[in-house]
C-alpha cells in the first residue's frame, strides 16, 4: 500500500523535475549472452545463466489482495504490478540481482553522444502470448498510449523528460529511436518497467477510447496476451489466479530449453501477514516474501520443509521529520510556535543526536536490519557515501545542541526534566504513525522514550495511511511524522522527487515553487548536476555532497531500514531472494520444481 | 452459608482485589513505562530458595538472566549470579492512591530487575504493567458505570414517577439508545477528535461515551421498580396524608430501588472494564505508553506473539478473579435479595 502510493507520487513529480546535460556512460551495449534460436531460425531468445532446471510443476504464492486490473496502463497498486510483472516484458530490464540495466525486448542500445538520442534494436522473431509477432509498431504503438493524456497512464510522467515527451521513431522493422529534450542521467533506466503492449488487441479499444475497460481479471484468455513468462488461464474471484506457461516467450536457459520452467504460477488471494505465514507453514504457499522480523523467526524456529534467507537489508528507509512547510493563513498559531523548534536545525540535530537506532533494530526488526543515518541504505552497495558520520547515541550531545539552540530545563513536579523553549513553552509534540504499520508504530513507542530523556514530551497518533498521507501532503497539519520509503530501485533518480524542492515526496515541505533554504536549493543543484554527469565517478560525488547536506541539516532524521525477509520451499529451484522488487519473483521464469516432488494439484 | 455471609466474603475478595491495584505503585517493582532495552519478550523468572549448591535461602532470589548470543529474545539463567529480592526498598518514584508522593516498594530486586510476569517486547515489566493498567481499566469501568447508573436512575424515576406523556417519551429514547451500537459510535466519536489525545483525555473520552450510552437498561429497571413502588399502600397513605412529591420520592420510593442500584453497579463494573479493554485492544483507548488492561492484550493480536511469548496471556489470567469476583457478588446480592430484583434484566445487562 505505502510502497505503491509512494511509487506513484514519486513518478508524478518526474515532471517537475527539470534534468539536464549530456550523458555518455553506456556507449554501446551488446546483448550479455548470443542468442541461441530453438525451433525458428530467426527467432533471437534470450538465453539466460544458471542452474538448469526442469521444466513442469505448478507454484503457489500469497497476495495481500485481489490485484485490481491486469491492464498496465491503468495498475497503480502494488497487487496489480506484482501480477503484471510476471505477464509483460519491458525494453530493457534492470536485473534485480546485479541492480545493473541488462537487455531485454531490445537485444542492444546506442546512446548518441550528446545523450540525447537513444537506439534501440529489437529482438527478432518474438512474439506476444497469442502466437501474434512483436514489431516496432507495437513498441511506437504502446509509447503513443503512455504518453496519450487521454489515457492517463502512471506511465506517462516518467516519460516526459525535460518537460517534453519521449518522442519515439521507428528506423526499420528492428530499430526504434527515442529522442529526449534533455539528457537524462542513466536513461535506460526509464525502460524498465515499461510493458510494451499488443497493438494487435489495443488498437480498437483504443480508437474507441475503451482502453480502462480491458484487460480486468475477468477478460477472456483470447482477449489479452503479453510478452512476460506467464499467461492468463482461470481468475476465482475472491480465491485465486491461475497463469500458465507462456509457449512463446522470448528467454531460454543454457542449454537453450524454452523458459519458464513452470506450467503454472497461482497467486493466492490472503488478506492479511499472519494469513500469509499460515498458509506457507501449512505448505499450501511455496514462497513467502516480504516477511517482518517477528514472522520471520516463528516461522525460522519451525523449519523443515522449508529454508528462510536474510536477503540483508532492502532499500526502504525509515525516518522522522518535522513540519518544516511555509506559513499560510491556514497555520494554527500553534503549530506556528512548534515550526520555531523545527526549524532550528540545532533542535533537528539533537533529536536526531538522542535517538537510539540500534534499539529499534534490536527491538522492531529482531536484529534484522540496519541503523541508517541517510537515505541510501547498506543494501545499496553503489551509492552510499563512505564519508557519512554515524555517530552512536548521545544524550550528553543532544542536550548541548540544545542548549545552544537556548533550550533550558525546568524540574517537573515528578522529578523530570521538562525541556523549555527560549520563550518559556514547555516542548511538547506529537507524531504521526500509520496505524497498520506495527513496525513504525513500534518505532514511534521508541522515539518517544528516547526523547523524554531530552525532556520531550511526545504523543503518538496513529492514523490511517490515506489519511496520515493526506495530512502531511495536503493539509499539511501535523507536526512531526515516522514514515518510509521503499525506493524500487537502487539509482539515485529514484529519489529524485524526497530530495528536490519541488517534489511531491519532499515530504518536510513538499512542492515548493523555490527552495526555501539555500541547503535546499544546494541540493536541487547537486541533484540536477548528477543526472547529467558524465561518469559514475562524477555523479558518485555529487550524490555523496547531496548525502552530507542532508545529513548536517536533519530535515529527515534517519532511523532503520529492515532486511528483505523471504522463505521458500527446499523444493523450489534456482530461488534466490533480492533487495530490489519483486524479491522473490523476480527470476520466476528460471525457478523450477526439482526432481521428484512436484506438486499435487490441489 | 447464609447469604449475606456469601455478599460480605465475595465483597471482601474484591476490596483486596482493587486495594493491590489502588496501591498498584508500592506493590508493583517498577514504573509501568520504562523501558529495559536490552530485556525485550524476557520470560517470567522463577522464585529460588534452593541455590545451585543446593543451599537454602529464606531470602527467595532469582538469577540473573543473560541474552543468548545472537539470538533477540532467548534467555538463559545465569546460576552464578543470585539476584536476592529484597523487601521495602526505595525505587521509582510514583502517587500512592494518586496523590501521595512515595518511592517505597514491596520489592525489588537487589542487583537486576525482578520480573514476575515477564517483560513485554520494549522490556518493560509485565506485573507492574498489569497493576498499573488495573488502575486505568478498573477506574474506567467505576466512573462509567456510575456515570451510567447515575444518569439511569434519574430518568427511571421521572418516568416511573410521572408517567404519562414524560414515561412515554423516556422509554422511547431509552430504546433508540439500546439499539445504539456502541463500538461505531465510539469510532464515530474518536474521528472527530482533534489529532493528538492526550492520555487523560483520551480516558474522560472513553468515559464519557461508554456511561452516556449504557443508560437505557438501568433506566427500565429503575422505572419498574419506581412505579410498583408507588402504587404500595402505604405510599398512597402518605400521598393522602399530603406528602409532597419531594417527600414521598426521599422517603418511600428512593430506598426501594437501592437494590437494583447495587446489583446493576455489580454487572455494569466489569462490563465497562471489558469495554476499556475492547478499545483498548483495538487501539482506540488510552495511548501507549500508559498501560491499561486492553493495551496490554493488544500485543496478542500478532500472531508471532501468540504463539512465542506465552507469559503474553498472563495479564488475562490474572483479570479472571476480578472478574469472577464481580459476578459472583452481583448473584450472591441477587440470592438474598427482593424479589423484584428478579425480573429479567438483572443478569442479563
Amino acid at each position: 500500500m505505502k510502497k505503491c502510493v509512494f511509487q506513484s507520487l514519486r513518478s508524478g513529480i518526474r515532471v517537475g523535475a527539470l534534468l539536464s546535460v549530456p550523458f555518455l556512460a553506456q556507449i554501446f551495449i551488446s546483448s550479455a549472452h548470443p542468442s541461441s534460436p530453438q525451433k525458428n531460425s530467426d527467432e533471437e531468445l534470450l538465453a539466460l545463466p544458471g542452474e538448469l532446471g526442469r521444466s513442469g510443476g505448478r507454484l503457489v504464492v500469497s497476495l495481500r489482495g485481489e490485484p485490481k486490473t491486469l491492464n498496465p496502463l491503468i495498475a497503480t497498486d502494488a497487487r496489480s504490478r506484482e501480477v503484471i510483472g510476471v505477464m509483460q516484458a519491458d525494453l530493457v530490464h534492470i536485473n534485480r540481482a546485479t541492480q545493473l540495466t541488462e537487455p531485454a525486448l531490445a537485444k542492444s542500445w546506442k546512446v548518441s553522444s550528446d545523450g540525447l538520442q537513444y537506439t534501440l534494436v529489437l529482438r527478432s522473431g518474438i512474439k506476444f502470448s497469442d502466437g501474434q509477432p512483436l514489431a516496432a509498431d507495437d513498441v511506437l504503438f504502446s509509447f503513443r498510449v503512455y504518453l496519450d493524456e487521454n489515457v492517463h497512464a502512471p506511465q506517462r510522467d516518467l516519460l516526459i523528460v525535460g518537460g517534453k515527451p519521449i518522442a519515439v521513431r521507428k528506423q526499420d522493422e528492428h530499430t526504434l529511436l527515442f529522442q529526449l529534450a534533455k539528457p537524462y542521467g542513466a536513461g535506460e533506466r526509464l525502460f524498465d518497467g515499461l510493458a510494451i503492449l499488443p497493438k494487435h488487441l489495443l488498437e480498437k479499444p483504443y480508437q474507441e477510447g475503451k482502453l480502462a475497460q480491458i484487460a480486468t481479471l475477468s477478460t477472456a484468455l483470447n482477449q489479452w496476451a503479453g510478452l512476460g513468462p506467464f499467461r492468463l488461464k482461470e481468475y476465482v474471484a475472491g480465491q485465486r489466479l491461475v497463469l500458465e506457461r507462456n509457449p512463446y516467450y522470448w528467454k531460454s536457459d543454457s542449454s537453450g530449453k524454452r523458459l519458464p520452467y513452470l506450467d503454472e504460477l497461482v497467486f493466492l488471494f490472503v488478506p492479511n501477514a499472519d494469513a500469509q505465514v499460515l498458509k506457507f507453514q501449512s505448505g499450501e504457499t511455496d514462497i513467502i516474501s516480504q516477511l517482518g522480523a517477528e514472522n520471520f523467526s516463528v516461522l525460522s524456529r519451525q523449519m523443515k520443509s522449508y529454508a528462510m534467507a536474510d536477503a540483508g537489508p532492502g532499500l526502504e528507509y525509515n525516518f522522522l521529520f518535522f513540519n518544516l512547510n511555509g506559513d499560510t493563513e491556514k497555520t494554527s498559531p500553534e503549530l506556528r510556535r512548534k515550526q520555531k523548534w523545527f526549524r532550528d536545525v540545532k533542535f533537528r540535530q539533537a533529536v536526531s543526536a538522542g535517538v537510539d537506532r540500534a534499539a529499534i533494530v534490536r527491538l522492531v526488526y529482531q536484529g534484522r536490519g540496519a541503523a541508517i543515518w541517510g537515505l541510501v541504505t547498506p543494501g545499496n552497495h553503489r551509492w552510499g557515501d563512505e564519508k557519512l558520520e554515524h555517530p552512536q547515541r548521545s544524550v550528553e550531545k543532544a542536550r548541548e545542541l540544545l542548549k545552544q539552540a537556548g533550550f533550558s530545563w525546568r524540574q517537573g513536579p515528578d522529578g523530570d526534566q521538562a525541556l523549555r523553549d527560549p520563550e518559556g513553552n514547555a516542548v511538547e509534540f506529537s507524531i504521526l504513525t500509520s496505524s497498520s504499520n506495527a513496525d513504525r508504530s513500534k518505532m514511534a513507542t521508541l522515539l518517544q522514550d528516547d526523547l523524554k530523556q531530552l525532556g520531550m514530551r511526545v504523543q503518538i497518533v496513529p492514523l490511517e495511511f490515506r489519511s496520515l498521507l493526506d495530512r502531511v501532503t495536503q493539509t499539511k497539519d501535523f507536526e512531526a511524522c515516522v514514515m518510509g520509503i521503499a525506493s524500487f530501485d537502487a539509482d539515485p533518480n529514484s529519489d529524485v522527487n524526497v530530495l528536490l524542492s519541488g517534489g511531491a515526496t519532499h515530504l518536510w515541505n513538499p512542492s515548493q515553487a523555490h527552495p526555501a533554504s539555500p541547503w535546499e536549493a544546494e541540493i536541487d543543484r547537486l541533484m540536477q548536476e548528477q543526472l547529467s554527469a558524465r561518469t559514475f565517478e562524477q555523479r558518485k560525488k555529487l550524490y555523496n555532497r547531496a548525502q552530507e547536506i542532508l545529513a548536517e541539516n536533519q530535515p529527515m532524521i534517519f532511523l532503520a531500514s529492515p532486511d528483505i525477509l523471504v522463505g521458500a520451499k527446499n523444493t523450489i529451484g534456482n530461488f534466490r531472494a533480492v533487495i530490489l522488487e519483486p524479491y522473490a519473483l523476480w527470476n520466476v521464469e528460471q525457478l523450477y520444481i526439482k526432481n521428484g516432488t512436484e506438486n499435487v494439484a490441489r | 452459608m447464609k447469604p449475606r455471609h456469601a455478599v460480605s466474603r465475595w465483597v471482601t475478595v474484591l476490596v483486596i482485589l482493587h486495594g493491590i491495584v489502588a496501591c498498584a505503585g508500592f506493590f508493583a517493582p517498577y514504573d509501568p513505562v520504562e523501558q529495559n532495552r536490552n530485556n525485550p519478550y524476557l520470560p517470567p523468572m522463577r522464585l529460588h530458595f534452593v541455590d545451585a549448591q543446593g543451599h537454602f535461602h529464606a531470602r527467595p532470589f532469582v538469577y540473573a538472566v543473560k541474552l543468548r548470543e545472537d539470538t533477540f529474545d532467548q534467555y538463559e539463567d545465569d546460576s552464578r549470579q543470585p539476584n536476592p529480592v529484597r523487601f521495602f526498598v526505595n525505587g521509582s518514584r510514583y502517587y500512592l492512591l494518586g496523590f501521595l508522593p512515595s518511592r517505597l516498594h514491596l520489592f525489588a530486586g537487589e542487583k537486576n530487575r525482578v520480573c514476575l510476569m515477564g517483560s513485554d517486547g520494549y522490556g518493560r515489566d509485565q506485573f507492574s504493567r498489569f497493576l498499573f493498567g488495573g488502575q486505568i481499566s478498573l477506574l474506567a469501568g467505576f466512573m462509567g458505570a456510575g456515570l451510567t447508573l447515575l444518569i439511569g436512575w434519574c430518568i427511571g424515576i421521572i418516568a416511573g414517577y410521572y408517567g404519562g406523556f414524560l414515561d412515554d417519551l423516556l422509554m422511547r429514547v431509552a430504546e433508540l439508545f439500546m439499539a445504539l451500537p456502541w463500538l461505531y459510535l465510539l469510532f464515530a466519536i474518536r474521528a472527530f477528535l482533534p489529532l493528538s489525545v492526550s492520555p487523560t483525555k483520551a480516558f474522560l473520552l472513553i468515559v464519557g461515551v461508554l456511561g452516556g450510552v449504557g443508560w437505557a437498561r438501568p433506566a427500565r429497571l429503575v422505572r419498574s421498580v419506581v412505579l410498583s413502588a408507588k402504587e404500595r399502600d402505604f405510599v398512597r397513605a402518605a400521598r393522602g396524608f399530603g406528602a409532597n412529591d419531594l417527600y414521598l420520592m426521599r422517603r418511600h420510593i428512593l430506598p426501594e430501588t437501592a437494590s437494583v442500584i447495587w446489583t446493576q453497579l455489580a454487572i455494569l463494573i466489569p462490563q465497562f472494564v471489558m469495554a476499556e479493554m475492547t478499545l483498548s485492544f483495538l487501539g482506540l483507548g488510552v495511548p501507549e505508553p500508559a498501560p491499561s488492561w486492553g493495551n496490554l492484550l493488544s500485543s496478542l493480536q500478532q500472531y508471532s506473539v501468540l504463539v512465542s511469548y506465552w507469559w503474553m496471556y498472563l495479564p488475562a489470567l490474572l483479570m479472571v478473579p476480578f472478574f469472577l469476583g464481580y459476578l459472583r457478588f452481583a448473584s450472591s446480592l441477587q440470592e438474598h435479595g427482593e424479589p423484584y430484583k428478579m425480573e429479567g434484566g438483572v443478569l442479563r445487562g
